[in-house]
């Protein structure tokens, strides 16, 4: 056999069945389920009299509808009641495990899979979510589904697909001090573009990437999305093992032995062939942050906003115009210093306890700006639990930050925690489209550290300058 | 699923790069637990002002193009979430094809599993159809998808590359999850060996 990537190991592991036209019928291991895009899936399943083939694989958990705020009150907003009421109905009748709204297990569904380790390395894993990239950390290979592929899993544990491409990117050296995970991720995709990856799953590698703890692998997968790539991976190594060790759902004692003796043949072959690879070098690499509407926006935190003038071709220039007006910036104005009104630390790309205490180390002992209003929002209630068991939530509510519960909260304009119109959000999630955290609000993605530093600043600010 | 076999319409221009599907359908309308009913509020962000009055500038809120049933835009369209609510959005608006010069992979794929057929040419080739569709009343184009042609106003045919699987269920209008039951026994036989192979693998119970 020639030599092998990791994603190509995998595949071959769940390939239950090939068609004529090349499409493999693909084995999944996993199958998590939230509520918004699961319900005309369970009703497709009732109207066809089909039965959910193994709920023992799937999980389910209340997370992009859900108020962040206090949850012994009932859910005041009609459609997000009737939404999670119908995620409760389904469960129940088609026997599916679920962390409800009030169990300390609940949580965004990327936090809450690889925390509760439900998602272990070398397994296939898909949800009704894009972000469904960010269990690829784990070595796993993980793809977001629509609703129709969601019933099709429900109902034959499999979906239909053609194999990816292979890319490799290779992030070699070290990073500076200051420089995380987020910044790496958002360089890549300011270098390879929101298109740079699609038909391919990336397999994230390199020394850098070795060197990150498994939140930090999270974030840069959670992100390849944004790249365009079907999925990201990082080959599972000691870290991952010790990660997974232990976690509630995780293989045990010889089980677990078993496990990580299959899982250390995952890793690419010595020869395997990418049909695309791109190398970064760690050092040059600076902590950064999103200008623009689109995640290719990158610009480091010490650099200028780019110029209309210079772009060659006309529908970007156009587009570039659209963008700096719908943010409310110049060309050539220096991104750091501009004022924000809202700063929001959570989602499925950093609200873990690593970002928490990075947000913490920068918030404490100093206030939120005047005027500021600063949110945290844990990704779990495991991690909520954590982190108040650190004393983190004290840090942060002395210097008056929102201490909040666990949801997607405001990634995205679903539930009460929203931008208004013409308001600034430093950002920790991963989408800064058009109003995405609320009409006509204005996102800035960058890492919890900076976030933190924005809160405590008032503007956009070099979280280096903030530290030692 | 409906059949898509030829489609003669008014296709629509919308030469944007990287339309997200934020753009096609915001988060707050995906509250609804039905597949229907959400065509109101495709692009809502371009389609309406502020004050909830329709923006006269944008393409769907002009004749012909508000009985557009072909979108013709530019790279990476359908970019973003995995909200199938996007195809669902479109089709409710009464759009069964997208031409483009690249989509978003899972948006690709929810569009066929919705009978929504998007077609990828090459960028130069959706220029030249951009043209036709900013001729209003004369933006008809017509795709016959048994023959895999775009035909252009003038006659011309473009013909366009799709996966056989694709086009047969789209001919048909079958859904996938009875293809993939014909091979039940094919899962079960993976499931067995599985079970032998992984004996750690663990379920999970609450
Ligand atoms: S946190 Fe944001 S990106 Fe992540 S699952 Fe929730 S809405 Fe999606």
């Amino acid at each position: 056999m020639s030599p092998r990537t990791l994603f190509d190991k995998i595949w071959d592991n769940h390939v239950v069945d090939t068609l004529e036209d090349g499409t493999a019928i693909l084995y999944i291991d996993r199958h998590l389920v939230h509520e918004v895009t699961s319900p005309q899936a369970f009703e497709g399943l009732r109207l066809a009299g089909r039965k959910l083939r193994h709920p023992e694989n799937t999980i389910a958990v209340v997370d992009h509808n859900v108020p962040t705020s206090d949850r012994t009150q009932p859910i005041e907003e009609p459609e997000s009641r009737n939404q999670i009421e119908t995620l409760e109905r389904n469960v129940k009748e088609f026997g599916v495990p679920y962390f409800p709204l009030l169990s300390a297990n609940q949580g965004i569904v990327h936090v809450v899979g690889p925390e509760q380790g439900i998602s272990l390395p070398g397994m296939t894993i898909v949800c009704g979510d894009s972000h469904t990239s960010t269990h690829g950390a784990m070595g796993a290979l993980a793809f977001g589904i629509g609703t129709s592929e969601v019933e099709h899993v429900m109902a034959t544990q499999t979906i239909l697909q053609k194999p990816a491409k292979n890319m490799k990117i290779a992030v070699e050296g070290e990073l500076a001090p200051g420089v995380t995970a987020k910044d790496v991720v958002l360089a890549i995709i300011g270098r390879i573009g929101t298109a740079g990856g699609t038909g391919h799953v990336i397999e994230f590698c390199g020394s850098a990437i070795r060197g990150l703890d498994m939140a930090g692998r999270m974030t840069v997968c959670n992100m390849a999305i944004e790249a365009g790539a079907r999925a990201g991976l990082i080959a599972p190594d000691e870290t991952t093992f010790e990660y997974v060790k232990g976690r509630r759902f995780a293989p045990k004692g010889e089980g677990y032995d078993q496990a990580v003796a299959y899982w250390k043949t995952l890793a690419a072959d010595e020869g395997a062939v990418y049909d695309t690879e791109i190398t970064l070098r760690a050092e040059e690499i600076e902590p950064c942050l999103t200008w623009g509407t689109s995640p290719e926006n990158v610009l480091p935190i010490n650099g200028t906003v780019p110029d209309p003038a210079d772009e060659p071709d006309e529908a970007k220039r156009a587009q570039m115009v659209r963008m700096l007006d719908y943010m409310d910036l110049k060309a050539g104005q220096k991104i750091a210093g501009t004022p924000v009104d809202v700063v929001f630390i959570g989602s499925c790309t950093n609200s873990r306890i690593e970002d928490l205490r990075a947000a913490a180390s920068i918030a404490a002992g100093r206030k939120v700006a005047d005027g500021v209003r600063a949110m945290i929002v844990p990704g779990s209630g495991l991690v909520k639990a954590q982190a108040e068991e650190e004393g983190l939530d004290r840090v942060f509510l002395d210097a008056g930050f929102e201490w909040r519960e666990a949801g997607c909260s405001m990634c995205l304009g679903m539930n009460p925690d929203k931008l208004t119109p013409g308001q600034r959000c430093a950002s920790t999630s991963n989408r800064n489209f058009e109003g995405r955290q609320g009409p006509g609000g204005r996102t800035h993605l960058l890492s919890p550290a900076m976030a933190a530093a924005a809160a405590v600043t008032g503007v956009l600010t070099d979280a280096r300058e903030l530290t030692n | 699923m409906e059949k898509f076999t030829t489609l003669t319409a008014i296709a629509a221009p919308l030469p944007e790069a990287n339309i997200d599907t934020d753009k096609i359908i915001p988060a707050r309308f995906l509250k609804t637990t039905k597949r229907t009913g959400l065509g109101v509020h495709a692009f809502d962000g371009m389609r309406y002002r502020p004050d909830g009055s329709e923006n006269p500038d944008f393409v769907l809120n002009r004749e012909p193009y508000r009985k557009a049933e072909i979108l013709v835009t530019h790279e990476n369209f359908g970019c973003g979430s995995s909200r199938e609510h996007a195809p669902w959005a479109l089709l409710d608006f009464g759009i069964r094809c997208v031409i483009a010069p690249s989509f978003a992979d899972i948006f690709f794929n929810n569009s066929f599993k919705n009978g929504i057929l998007p077609i990828r040419l090459p960028r130069e080739v959706c220029d030249e159809l951009m043209g036709d569709a900013s001729q209003g009343a004369n933006s008809r184009i017509t795709v016959d998808l048994a023959r895999q042609v775009v035909i252009r106003p003038d006659g011309q045919e473009i013909s366009f590359e799709i996966d056989p699987l694709r086009k047969h269920l789209l001919l048909e209008g079958l859904d996938d999850i009875g293809q993939t039951l014909k091979r039940e026994n094919a899962i079960e036989a993976f499931e067995t060996k599985r079970k032998q192979d992984e004996p750690w693998f663990p379920k999970i119970a609450v």
